[in-house]
């Protein structure tokens, strides 16, 4: 336990020093400004708004809005992820830096969770914190709140560290930049895929939202943040509540408790594959 | 027990036979010397003996446990021909990390000692990225005394270091030595090993081709006795029988002024070993 802390610890401080967090940093602050001006102006122009007859314009809206805020904090989370852990195995051998510390007594596997962990410590408080910045630019300025507040935001993180999951899985058998586009194009898959699955809704194709489930159950990172962004208005009934169903942050068809278990399992098998993989790779 | 003991070690990149069959052992406070060429396996025996390459045949062990082991690994420490640390880290946070991993209690006073045995103790708040290629490298070698393991393995030490880098690190090793802890030294540079080690092993397409201590590798090539008609050179004789031949000139009426027992240097028995061998 002592050496996973002390090797997340090495894996924060890196973190910290590393520019790509100031990057990070600095998008973040860009997206929330941009994010407060288009809920302020939005807001401020509602009531001038005469939707149909049973729509709620402030709850479609709101929705709306801190809909694409979920999907911002997703794509940030994950870019954070990525590049916390794309050259973690492989990247640092070729570099040099893993050797002196493979060969101190500390376990493969236990370097590996180490390097998970530090990334899920930057990245999941991350997305917390994005999460809860964006819900309370909504809802202060537009007095919409989502119907759940807390496990969307806890099923974006737990999206988020599947992904650094995945890509230090990926750090195992792939160079960083090889690791890193992988990563980002299955991260792109599961977003089409999730789209298609609505469109598929909208549709009645039962052949893309069977596409968009398989998808969802290969990439649940996806799914998860499909079911966040269906808590969000998973109380919402009623005319409005189906119109957001239909909009691309309207949320999945797969969810509930067995996709949440299954997130758990696929983590544990993405970490027992990169083990065995990362337990037979010469340095 | 030996410190470091290799038998009929193997290992296969694909179709690459890096290491055909090594036996090979460091004992007690032996300081051994691996020489060969690129190419000759001597790095891959060392990362086996580290755990970082498993081998494909035959056996590794460091001080009677099996290489790669936890409890194997805590008994070495190791310097990489390539290596890094991170930028960010000053030298004393490089050993400090190297501390917690290896279960040192040394703390403050061993980093201190570390830093000064490689004659690095004004840069102890230095960070890596404002080092010069062979302070890093000196603060590989510091790194690797972390915890005071019984066997080091170092892997090319003095590859980037200067005159004056190279002689700290040798005086490093005389004071190992002098310590008791055996280390096994890959290096290209044959003076080094010559003037350090205990005994040389040479290793050539993955097979030892000689091994011995310096002196036992190293052949007579005759002796030469200066005198008043000049330089002679007496071949195929030895130190033994210089007092026979100063008789014989000055019993001739020769006048001798000097006598060089000549031997063949490490380098001669390497390049006869290796045939020439460069890559």
């Amino acid at each position: 336990m002592r050496e996973i802390l002390v090797i997340a610890g090495y894996g924060l401080r890196e973190a910290l020093r590393r520019k790509v967090f100031v990057v990070v940093l600095l998008l973040t602050a860009g997206f929330l400004v941009l994010f407060w001006l288009g809920n302020h102006f939005l807001f401020q122009n509602i009531s001038g708004i005469n939707p149909p007859v049973g729509i709620d314009a402030r709850a479609f809206a709101g929705a709306t809005l801190f809909g694409l805020a979920m999907f911002g904090t997703l794509f940030l989370g994950v870019v954070l992820a990525i590049f916390l852990t794309l050259g973690a195995v492989r990247g640092d051998a070729e570099r040099g830096l893993l050797q002196p510390l493979i060969v101190r007594p500390v376990g493969r596997i236990t370097l590996l969770a180490a390097r998970w962990l530090g990334a899920v410590a930057v990245c999941a408080p991350y997305v917390g914190l994005v999460y809860l910045s964006t819900m309370l630019i909504t809802g202060l300025t537009g007095h919409w709140w989502p119907d759940h507040l807390v496990v969307p935001g806890v099923e974006l993180a737990a999206g988020v560290a599947l992904v650094a999951a995945m890509s230090l899985l990926g750090s195992v058998f792939l160079t960083a930049t090889a690791n890193g586009i992988a990563v980002f194009m299955l991260f792109g898959a599961g977003l089409v895929a999730g789209l298609l699955g609505s469109i598929g809704h909208v549709l009645n194709s039962h052949t893309l939202e069977r596409a968009a489930k398989i998808a969802a159950w290969l990439l649940p990172f996806e799914a998860l943040y499909q079911d966040a962004l269906r808590e969000l208005t998973a109380e919402t009934s009623g005319l409005t509540g189906f119109l957001l169903q239909l909009g691309p942050f309207g949320g999945g068809y797969t969810g509930g408790t067995t996709l949440r278990l299954w997130a758990v399992a696929y983590l544990l098998i993405v970490g027992v594959i990169a083990a065995i993989g990362f337990s037979r790779r010469d340095l | 027990m030996a410190a470091l003991a290799v038998r009929g070690l193997a290992k296969r990149y694909g179709a690459v036979e890096a290491l055909a069959g090594v036996d090979l052992e460091v004992r007690e406070g032996e300081l051994v010397g691996l020489l060969g060429p690129n190419g000759a396996g001597k790095s891959t025996l060392v990362k086996i003996a580290c755990g970082l390459v498993r081998p494909s045949r035959g056996s590794a062990e460091i001080c009677g446990l099996r290489a790669g082991s936890r409890e194997a690994r805590r008994s070495l420490g190791y310097l990489a021909e390539l290596f890094r640390f991170p930028g960010w880290y000053s030298a004393d946070e490089v050993l400090e990390l190297h501390q917690k991993l290896s279960g040192s209690a040394g703390g403050a006073h061993e980093r201190h000692e570390l830093l000064e045995l490689v004659g690095l103790s004004d840069a102890t708040q230095r960070r890596v990225e404002e080092m010069s290629k062979g302070m890093q490298q000196r603060l590989g070698v510091a790194q690797a005394l972390v915890g005071s393991p019984p066997l080091l393995l170092l892997d090319e030490p003095t590859s980037a270091l200067d005159p004056v880098g190279r002689r700290t690190v040798r005086v490093l090793l005389e004071e190992l030595r002098r310590r008791g802890t055996s280390v096994l030294l890959n290096s290209h540079l044959l003076s080094e090993i010559e003037l350090v080690c205990d005994r040389v092993a040479i290793l050539l397409r993955g097979r030892l081709v000689a091994e011995g201590s310096p002196a036992e590798l190293s052949k007579p090539r005759g002796v030469e006795i200066e005198t008043d008609e000049g330089v002679r050179l007496f071949e195929g004789v030895g130190r033994e029988d210089v007092p026979q031949l100063v008789a014989e000139l000055v019993a001739a009426g020769r006048k001798v002024y000097g006598v060089s027992v000549l031997t063949s240097t490490l380098e001669d028995t390497y390049l006869e070993a290796v045939g020439g061998e460069s890559s």
